[in-house]
């Protein structure tokens, strides 16, 4: 079947020295889809969401954002970092504009006030990020790369510093904004729920070199009700890619023995 | 939603306020009752001083009273005032030499990892070197004129603000500068757009450290090279034993380095202050 791909990987490798962060992965992520990606910690996760972004190059093979390739950053693809990555000598507002300013682009204003209205920022347009949660952060952080209307965005584990219940929280916005907008999401994560809960398909990672392990397709409907994420199937992905993760970091140890 | 209210968030001034904490209580906030007990503390002190000196019969010549020394300074302040003038010409444009050279040196040094490292043992030696040694030769070459001093005084503060610039430039965060690449960035956008602002907290450390280091130095070359100055009124004064005046310009001088010290605070403050 010749499913649509928004966002391929072919074969990507990275070295870095002497040593493999990636080898040989390849994924597909259908328009309009959520597809996370899970894997040890240090597995190249990271190291491949950059490669998609067009920040840093492959050391072998590509990536095809509708068929063509990427050879650089792309105004297509927006990235949300593992951290907030705001910058904190400007204001919440300011950090918005910093990528129309760098463009030297008009800000499309009514978007952005949209936006800051949809994770609830409004009233905070001038405050520093010092004075913000980590929650408020990685919401002005996901607004800044939403601002530029991307039909990509790129998620490195936005969530991973935060509390379970802001976590869940923000994984609802995400929800709500894939339900409004269907921009075609990558989602790094090392919680198998908020890999769940969020994608269309989880995609396992091995450890170092990264490669794909497993596919799972998560074909439940949204928004997805605590009836869903309770329920048996759920369940039974999640020892699946549990099985997958654990297996792997147990058949190590031993063999390290 | 737990997070929708602000965190109180302390107003400190940077780096630069953080040095001397206790100045820093000086543009904050403060009640009524507090103001009114710094000044009662000052009136104590100095009052005591006065009356102490008086007491005990201190002469003239070793410590002049508080009061002698406001009366010479008002009574030859229109003596003093032209050295003032002199001093602070010094003080400016050297320091504006040196400090432009050294942010400049800074900035492109930090790129070239290479260079910096060959660079360095001889920038440290300017540094730890008292540029005042300098002085009798820098006359020797330029006359008695303005030129040795504002040579020494840029001297003394380049390198100062060159090495805190360095610090400042050489705190990469690749993150940060991964985000305005994504973002297109071309390198002159990365280095105003996040170099320099990451760099101004460690900026601002290294022109006030080197201000207060040109403020020495042009003090001191008033003393070595003579003629005209506050460190040439220091030398005369106190060879004529004229003491209520010396203290005079030393207040002057004191005044003078608290004012450096507070406008890189509040430059600091309004500038630097979310590195808290
Ligand atoms: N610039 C670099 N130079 C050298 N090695 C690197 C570089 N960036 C990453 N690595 C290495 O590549 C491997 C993969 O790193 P990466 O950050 O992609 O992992 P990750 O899966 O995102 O990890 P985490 O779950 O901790 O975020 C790691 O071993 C890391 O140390
Ligand atoms: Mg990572």
């Amino acid at each position: 079947m010749a499913a649509e791909v928004k966002l391929a990987v072919r074969g990507a490798g990275k070295r870095y020295g002497e040593m493999d962060a990636l080898k040989d992965c390849s994924l597909d992520v259908a328009p309009n889809s959520i597809v996370s990606i899970v894997g040890p910690s240090g597995c190249g996760k990271t190291t491949l969401l950059w490669s998609m972004s067009g920040l840093h190059g492959l050391t072998s093979g590509e990536v095809l954002l509708d068929g063509r390739r990427i050879t650089g950053p792309h105004p297509d693809i927006g990235l949300v970092f593992q951290e907030a990555n705001l910058l904190p000598w400007r204001n919440l507002m300011d950090n918005i504009l910093f990528p129309f300013e760098v463009k030297h682009q008009k800000p499309d204003h009514g978007w952005i006030a949209h936006l800051l209205e949809r994770v609830g920022l409004t009233g905070f347009e001038k405050n520093f990020p010092n004075e913000l949660s980590g929650g408020m952060q990685q919401r002005a952080s996901i607004v800044r790369a939403l601002s530029l209307r991307p039909s990509v965005l790129l998620m490195d584990e936005p969530f991973g510093a935060l509390d379970a219940f802001t976590r869940e929280e923000m994984n609802q916005l995400v929800e709500e904004i894939w339900m409004e907008t269907h921009t075609t999401i990558v989602f790094i994560t090392h919680s198998i729920e908020e890999a769940l809960f969020l994608s269309d398909k989880v995609v396992v990672l091995t450890p170092r070199p990264g490669r794909v392990l497993n596919t799972y397709e998560v074909p439940f409907e949204r928004p997805r009700t605590m009836e869903i994420m309770a329920g048996k199937e759920v369940y039974d992905l999640t020892y699946r890619i549990k099985a997958d993760i654990y297996g792997q970091s147990r058949m190590q140890a031993r063999a390290a023995e | 939603m737990t997070d929708t209210a602000t965190r109180d968030s302390e107003v400190v001034g940077g780096r630069v306020g953080k040095g001397l904490q206790s100045l820093s209580s000086f543009s904050s906030g403060q009640t009524k009752l507090e103001i009114l007990a710094i000044i009662a503390t000052a009136v104590v002190v100095i009052g005591g001083m006065e009356l102490a000196l008086l007491w005990f019969e201190v002469p003239q010549y070793v410590l002049p009273r508080p009061s002698e020394i406001v009366v010479a300074l008002v009574g030859d302040f229109h003596l003093i005032l032209p050295h003032l003038g002199h001093t602070l010409v010094v003080l400016f444009s050297g320091f504006a030499i040196g400090a432009g050279i050294g942010i400049v040196l800074a900035a492109v040094i930090t790129q070239f990892p290479f260079a910096e490292k060959i660079i360095a043992p001889y920038i440290l030696i300017l540094v730890t070197t008292p540029m005042l040694a300098l002085v009798p030769l820098l006359i020797l070459r330029f006359g008695f004129g303005y030129e040795p001093r504002i040579i020494a005084v840029a001297l003394a503060s380049g390198p100062m603000v060159m090495i805190n610039s360095a610090t400042g430039f050489r705190r990469v965060d690749a993150n940060k500068i991964a985000l305005a690449r994504s973002y297109g960035a071309s390198t002159l956008q990365i280095f105003w757009k996040i170099r320099a602002p990451m760099a101004l907290p460690m900026i601002l450390v290294g022109l006030m450290i080197g201000a207060i280091f040109g403020l020495l130095t042009a003090v001191g070359a008033g003393m070595v090279g003579g003629g005209f100055g506050l460190g040439n009124r220091l030398t005369t004064y106190s060879s004529m034993i004229q003491m209520p005046q010396f203290f005079g310009v030393v207040l002057i001088l004191s005044i003078l380095g608290i004012l450096i010290y507070v406008t890189f605070y509040l430059i600091g403050k309004k500038w630097a202050s979310w590195e808290a």
